[in-house]
C-alpha cells in the first residue's frame, strides 16, 4: 500500500494478540500449600535449623539450604507491613483499579505475601494494620490464592512497628 | 584482574518513546556503529559480542540474540548473552570486561537494548500464577511498597522524591539522547501528577523508551586510536540474593552492599563521597536516589534523603548523580544499565558534552534488577589503575 495514497497511513505496526494456557504443575511443597487454599486454610513450612516458617511452603529455606518438612498450619490474620494504592491500568488485570495491595504478614508467619486490603478506604489502610482473609465461599475454593477474596481490617490496635521492621 | 581493561568507544541511540523508524536489529546496529566509530576501529577488529536485554517476553522473541547477530557482525564470532532482569545492562558490560580482563579477548564488543514500543512490560511483569494473587502492576506496583517502607524507616518527608523527579529531567535536558525532555518541569508539576502506585505519582517514574547501548572495551594492548582517552575498568562486582527469604532487608538488600564494598575495595574507594567524583545510578523510581545513596554507602543509614535535600547529587552539588538524566528520564530497560555503566565512561573520558561535570576522574556506574535482587557495578577512571 502506498502511503502517498489519499488518506491512507502507511502500516508499520501490526498487533498480533496471541493467548497462551499453560499447565502449571507445582512441586511437593508448592502443592502442600495450594491444597491447603483449596480447603480454607494457609499451610506453610517451618526450617529445621533456622525455625523461621514459610509460606507459600517452599520445600527449602532460602538461607540454610535445607529441606523443610515439617508442615505449619496459619491463622486466617495477619498485619500489613507495607503497601501500596494501585492506579494504574493494564491489560489483563483482575481487579478494578484503585485498590491496595499490601505485604500481609500472617500471624506465626516469618514471610509476607502479597494481598488484596478490601473493606477500608484505600487512604485508611496503615502499615501495622491488623487483617483477616476473607475466604471464597466454601463451593468455589480451589488450589489458587483466588481462593482467598481479600484481606479486611479486624478493628484490633495496630502492630508496634518494631515488631515487624525486620519483614521489611 | 590480569588484564587491563578499558573502555575505548561508546554508543547509544536516540532514546524515545518509539524508534519507528528502525526495526530491533537496526536499533542495536546503530548504537554498535556508533561505539566503533568513537573507538575508531571496524567490525573485523571485534573479537566477541557480548549482549544482554531484559526479559525475551517483553517483546516475545525467545533468544533474540540468534537473529541478532548478523546486524552486530557477529557471525563466526563467539556471542554471549546475559540475563539478569533491569540490572542486565550492567551486567552484560562486565561479562564482556571479564572476557578481557580475563586475557581471552582483546577487543569485545557489547550491546544492550530493549524496544518497549514492540513489547508490552507491563503485562510480561503481571502474569498471573496461582500461588500468589493477581495484584503485582508491573515494577511500580512492586516498588511502591519499598519505597512506603523507606519513607517510614527513615523518616524522609514526602517532597523528596520530587526533588529526584525534577533534578533529573532538568539533567535530562543537557543530553540530546534521553526520552524525557520537559523543560517546564517543577516540583509543582509532579506533584499534581496522577497518583499512579501510592505513594509515586507519574513523575516519580521512569518513562518507557526504545533504544540501544554500546561500548567497545579493549585490554591495554589493543586500545588504538580512539577519539577520546580509556575509560579504564578499575573495579567491577556483581552480586545477588533470592527475592524471598525470611529477614530480607528489601529497602537496602545486602547483595547492593557487598557488591559495592567489592567493586570500591577493588578501586581503593574508601569514602565515595569524596573520592567518586561523579555517579550514575539506576533509580527508575524518584525514592531510589536516597535509597541507594545509603544502599551504596554514600550516606549513614536513615541519611540519605538529606543528601538528596541538601543538593549534593545535583550537577552543582558535591556528589552529581545520574547528571545524564539517569533512568527517571530514559528507560529502555535492558540498556538501562549498560547507560548507566557508558555514562560513568563517558564523564571520565570527558566526552559527555553538556551534561560533563569538569574534571570527573573516577566514575561510579550501577545497575540492579528484579525484585532488587541482582546487581552490577563498576568504578572507571581516567588514570590507568
Ligand atoms: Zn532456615
Amino acid at each position: 500500500m502506498s502511503g502517498a495514497e489519499a488518506g491512507t497511513q502507511p502500516v508499520t505496526v501490526l498487533e498480533t494478540p496471541i493467548h497462551l494456557d499453560y499447565v502449571f504443575t507445582p512441586g511437593i511443597a508448592q502443592s502442600i500449600f495450594l491444597r491447603g487454599l483449596a480447603r480454607g486454610v494457609f499451610l506453610g513450612q517451618r526450617c529445621p535449623t533456622c525455625g523461621k516458617v514459610y509460606i507459600p511452603s517452599r520445600g527449602s529455606c532460602p538461607v540454610d539450604g535445607v529441606a523443610t518438612d515439617e508442615v505449619v498450619e496459619l491463622p486466617d490474620t495477619g498485619i500489613v507491613t507495607t503497601y501500596c494504592v494501585v492506579n494504574v491500568p493494564f491489560a489483563g488485570q483482575a481487579v478494578e483499579i484503585p485498590y491496595t495491595c499490601a505485604q500481609v504478614l500472617l500471624d506465626g508467619a516469618n514471610i509476607s505475601f502479597m494481598g488484596l486490603i478490601q473493606e477500608v478506604p484505600a487512604d485508611q489502610v496503615r502499615m501495622g494494620m491488623r487483617v483477616e482473609a476473607v475466604w471464597v465461599p466454601p463451593d468455589e475454593l480451589g488450589p489458587s490464592l483466588a481462593s482467598v477474596k481479600y484481606f479486611r481490617p479486624t478493628g484490633e490496635p495496630d502492630a508496634l512497628y518494631e515488631s515487624y521492621e525486620e519483614y521489611l | 584482574m590480569a588484564e587491563r581493561c578499558a573502555v575505548v568507544g561508546v554508543g547509544q541511540t536516540l532514546l524515545r518513546s518509539k524508534r519507528d523508524d528502525v526495526s530491533i536489529p537496526g536499533l542495536v546496529r546503530e548504537a554498535a556503529k556508533a561505539a566503533l566509530a568513537d573507538a575508531g576501529v571496524g567490525w573485523d577488529d571485534i573479537d566477541a559480542v557480548v549482549i544482554g536485554k531484559a526479559p525475551d517476553m517483553f517483546e516475545g522473541t525467545m533468544m533474540p540474540e540468534l537473529s541478532l547477530a548478523p546486524a552486530l557482525g557477529a557471525v563466526g564470532k563467539p556471542m554471549f548473552r546475559v540475563h539478569t532482569a533491569g540490572s542486565v545492562g550492567g551486567s552484560t558490560a562486565l561479562v564482556a570486561a571479564h572476557l578481557v580482563a580475563a586475557g581471552i579477548h582483546e577487543r569485545v564488543l557489547t550491546v544492550a537494548y530493549e524496544k518497549q514500543s514492540d513489547s508490552d512490560a507491563m503485562w510480561a511483569l503481571s502474569v498471573p500464577q496461582p500461588f500468589s494473587a493477581p495484584l503485582l502492576a508491573g515494577a511500580g506496583g512492586y516498588f511502591a511498597p519499598h519505597i512506603r517502607a523507606y519513607m517510614r524507616r527513615s523518616g524522609a518527608p514526602e517532597h523528596i522524591g520530587r526533588i529526584v523527579a525534577v533534578k533529573d529531567r532538568l539533567n535530562a535536558l543537557k543530553n540530546p539522547y534521553a526520552h524525557l525532555h520537559l523543560p517546564d518541569i517543577d516540583l509543582k508539576m509532579v506533584e499534581e501528577s496522577v497518583m499512579l502506585w501510592d505513594p509515586l505519582r507519574y513523575l516519580e517514574a521512569c518513562p518507557s523508551s526504545d533504544g540501544a547501548a554500546a561500548m567497545v572495551l579493549a585490554s591495554e594492548g589493543a586500545l588504538g586510536s580512539p577519539a577520546f582517552p580509556p575509560a579504564w575498568v578499575h573495579g567491577m562486582a556483581m552480586r545477588s540474593e533470592p527475592t524471598m527469604f525470611a529477614g530480607r532487608d528489601q529497602v537496602s538488600p545486602r547483595a547492593g552492599r557487598e557488591c559495592v564494598a567489592d567493586v570500591f575495595g577493588q578501586a581503593g574507594v574508601t569514602r565515595p563521597r569524596e573520592q567518586i567524583d561523579v555517579a550514575e545510578v539506576y533509580v527508575p523510581f524518584s525514592w531510589y536516589e536516597p535509597m541507594w545513596l545509603e544502599n551504596l554507602g554514600f550516606a549513614e543509614p536513615g541519611e540519605g534523603w538529606k543528601l538528596t535535600e541538601s543538593g549534593a547529587t545535583a550537577m552543582d552539588g558535591d556528589i552529581p548523580w545520574n547528571c545524564s538524566g539517569g533512568v527517571l528520564s530514559s528507560n529502555p530497560i535492558g540498556a538501562s544499565g549498560m547507560l548507566r555503566f557508558l555514562e560513568a565512561a563517558m564523564q571520565v573520558r570527558g566526552q559527555a558534552g553538556e551534561h560533563q561535570i569538569d574534571g570527573a576522574r573516577l566514575a561510579l556506574g550501577h545497575a540492579y534488577g528484579g525484585g532488587s535482587q541482582f546487581f552490577a557495578m563498576w568504578v572507571v577512571g581516567a588514570a590507568k589503575p
